[in-house]
C-alpha cells in the first residue's frame, strides 16, 4: 500500500501516463533525471556547446566550398543554389546524429558501465521515468542545436520562407523518432563491440539520403529504396520548410516519424523495463 | 659458469617494439569487429557518396584539374581517411591503454621500457593505417576512380601524413587524465582539417587568410603528395619539402611522446 502512496507525487497532481502505466514502472518523477543530466553536463558545458559547431563547419565547407563546384541542383521547387540545398539536409542529419549517439553510446555507457540506472532504480523511480527523462534531456539539447543551426542559416541568407520556423519542431519530431529507435536498438547491444554497427546504419543514412545530391542521381530502383529510409523523409521535410515549397504531402513525412517513434518507443520501454528490473 | 636460463635479457628496442605490436595484434584479432566498419567501410561510403553521387553534379573543370570529380577526390580521401583513423587510434585507443584497460602498465612491468611501448604503439598505428589505405585503394580502383598505377604510392604518403598527425596526438593523449579534450580535438582540429585542406575542393576557393592554416596541417601536405603522385604532376623539390615537413612533425611528436610516456609509465 505504501507503494501506492509513494507514487502519488507532490500535491497528488498525477497525469494520464501515471494512471495507465503499471505500478513500479513509473513514479512521475522523470524531471529529476533531467535535473541530473543538467548537473552532470554543467561541468562539461564546453563539449556540449561545441556540438553546435560541427554542422556549422560542414555547412561552411559544403555550402561555400562545394558551392563553387556546383552552381545549382534540383530542389523541391526547381533549381536551387547548392548551399540552400544542403543546409536543411545538414539540419535534419544533425538532429538524427545527436539523437542516435545520445541514445546508443551515451545510454549504453550509463546503463552498462557507469550503472547510473541501477542507482536510479534504487529510488522510487521506474524504467518509464528513465526513458522519459533521458528522452527529454536529449530533446532539450537537440532542440538547442537545431535552433542555433537555423539561426546560422538565417545569418547566411539560406532561409527562404517563414515556414522555416516549423523546421524546429520538425527536427524535434525527427529526433524523437530516432531517439526511440536508437534506445530500442541499444537494448539489443551486448557489448561495446556492437557499437560499430550503429555506424553501419547512421553513416549510409547521412551520406545517401539526398543529403548532398538530389534523388534523380540514383537509378530508379535505388530511388525507391532511398524513399523508404527515414533520413530521406527528414531531409525532404526540412528542405521543403526552409525553401518554402510546402504542401499537404509533407504530412506523409510527419506520419512516417510518428509511426517510427511509436514503434521504437514501445519496443524500448518494454525491453528496457525487462533489462533494468531483471 | 653456464648462463642462467632464468635471467631476463632486456630485448633491444626493435624487438621490444615488435613484441608490443604482437601484443596489440593478439588483442585486435579478437576485437577487430569493433572498428572494422569505421576503419574500412566508412571511407568507401564517403567515396561513393561524395565522389560518385555528389561528383555527378560537378562539371570537370579548372577546380578539379579537368578530371572527373571521383578521380580528383580518391587520392585525397586516402589521406583524410588515414588521418581520421589516426585520430581514434591516437586518442581513445591510447588513453584506454593508459587508463581503462591499463595495457601499458602491464607491459612496463616487464623489461620493456616506456619508450619502447611508444615505438610499438606507433608502429601498430602505422600498420593499421597502411592496411586501411591499401583496402581503400583497392575499392577505389574497382570503382574506376584510380587512373594510374602510380596511385599505389599514395598509400605510403597517406601513412606518413597520418603518422605526422598521430605522433603529436599520442603525446597529447599521454598527458591527459580524462578523455574530455578529445571531443574538442575532433571538432575543432580534425573536422576542419579534413574539410578545409583541399580534399573536396581546392583551397584557392577559400579566403586568403585561411591558406596558412591549411599549410600547417599534415593533411594538406599529404593531399598534395598523394594527388601529385597519382596524377603524375609531382615535382621532386616540392615533394621533398612536403615529406621533410611531415617527417619533422612526426619526429617532434615522437620526442614529446617519449618524454610523456616516460613520465607517466617509468617506475
Amino acid at each position: 500500500m505504501t507503494g501506492l502512496l509513494d507514487r502519488a507525487g507532490p500535491g497528488n497532481r498525477v497525469g494520464l501516463l501515471f494512471r495507465i502505466v503499471p505500478p513500479g514502472l513509473y513514479a512521475g518523477r522523470a524531471h529529476v533525471l533531467v535535473e541530473r543530466a543538467f548537473l552532470v553536463n554543467r561541468r562539461a558545458w564546453l563539449s556540449v556547446v561545441s556540438g553546435f559547431f560541427e554542422p556549422v563547419l560542414f555547412l561552411l565547407s559544403l555550402g561555400f566550398g562545394f558551392g563553387k563546384l556546383v552552381a545549382t541542383v534540383a530542389g523541391p521547387g526547381g533549381p536551387l543554389p547548392y548551399a540552400e540545398f544542403v543546409a536543411p539536409a545538414l539540419l535534419a542529419a544533425s538532429a538524427m546524429n545527436g539523437a542516435v549517439f545520445d541514445t546508443t553510446y551515451n545510454l549504453f555507457f550509463k546503463f552498462k558501465y557507469a550503472k547510473v540506472y541501477d542507482a536510479v532504480l534504487a529510488t522510487p523511480m521506474g524504467p518509464v521515468d528513465i526513458a522519459l527523462g533521458e528522452a527529454t534531456w536529449a530533446l532539450l539539447r537537440g532542440g538547442l542545436y537545431s535552433a542555433g543551426f537555423l539561426a546560422v542559416m538565417l545569418g547566411f541568407g539560406l532561409v527562404a520562407s517563414p515556414w522555416a520556423l516549423l523546421a524546429l519542431p520538425a527536427c524535434l519530431l525527427v529526433a524523437v523518432a530516432f531517439a526511440a529507435v536508437g534506445m530500442a536498438a541499444t537494448t539489443f547491444m551486448r557489448s561495446w563491440q556492437d557499437f560499430d554497427l550503429v555506424q553501419l546504419f547512421v553513416l549510409p543514412l547521412f551520406l545517401f539520403s539526398t543529403t548532398f545530391f538530389p534523388l534523380a542521381v540514383y537509378p530508379p530502383v535505388l530511388q525507391t529504396v532511398v524513399q523508404f529510409t527515414p533520413l530521406y523523409h527528414a531531409v525532404e521535410l526540412t528542405r521543403a520548410l526552409t525553401t518554402g515549397f510546402v504542401g499537404w504531402g509533407l504530412l506523409v513525412h510527419v506520419g512516417y516519424f510518428l509511426v517510427m517513434a511509436t514503434i521504437g518507443g514501445v519496443v524500448a520501454t518494454k525491453r528496457l523495463g525487462r533489462l533494468l528490473t531483471a | 659458469m653456464p648462463p642462467n636460463p632464468h635471467r631476463l635479457v632486456p630485448p633491444n628496442s626493435a624487438r621490444a617494439a615488435l613484441l608490443v605490436v604482437e601484443g596489440l595484434w593478439a588483442w585486435y584479432r579478437r576485437n577487430w569487429r569493433a572498428t572494422a566498419i569505421s576503419n574500412f567501410v566508412q571511407p568507401v561510403l564517403f567515396l561513393l557518396a561524395m565522389g560518385v553521387g555528389f561528383g555527378s553534379q560537378v562539371q570537370p573543370g579548372d577546380a578539379t584539374g579537368g578530371l572527373r570529380y571521383v578521380v580528383f577526390l580518391a587520392p585525397a580521401l586516402i589521406v583524410t581517411a588515414a588521418v581520421q583513423s589516426a585520430m581514434f587510434e591516437s586518442t581513445y585507443a591510447v588513453f584506454s591503454a593508459f587508463r581503462w584497460q591499463k595495457t601499458y602498465l602491464g607491459i612496463v612491468s616487464t623489461p620493456i621500457t616506456p619508450a619502447q611501448v611508444l615505438y610499438g604503439q606507433l608502429l601498430w598505428i602505422a600498420l593499421k593505417l597502411a592496411a586501411g589505405a591499401t583496402a581503400f585503394l583497392l575499392v577505389a580502383a574497382l570503382l574506376g576512380a584510380v587512373t594510374s598505377p602510380a596511385a599505389v604510392f599514395a598509400v605510403p604518403f597517406a601513412v606518413l601524413s597520418g603518422m605526422a598527425f598521430s605522433a603529436p596526438v599520442v603525446a597529447f593523449t599521454a598527458t591527459r587524465e580524462k578523455p574530455e579534450a578529445f571531443t574538442g580535438l575532433y571538432r575543432f582540429v580534425l573536422i576542419p582539417m579534413t574539410l578545409f585542406t583541399g580534399a573536396f575542393f581546392p583551397i584557392s576557393q577559400l579566403p586568403g587568410w585561411l591558406h596558412p592554416l591549411a599549410w600547417v596541417t599534415p593533411v594538406w601536405h599529404g593531399i598534395e603528395l598523394a594527388r601529385g603522385v597519382s596524377f603524375g604532376s609531382l615535382d621532386p623539390l616540392p615533394a621533398l619539402g612536403h615529406i621533410a615537413y611531415l617527417a619533422a612533425v612526426a619526429a617532434v611528436g615522437v620526442v614529446l611522446a617519449r618524454r610523456y610516456f616516460h613520465r607517466r609509465l617509468a617506475v
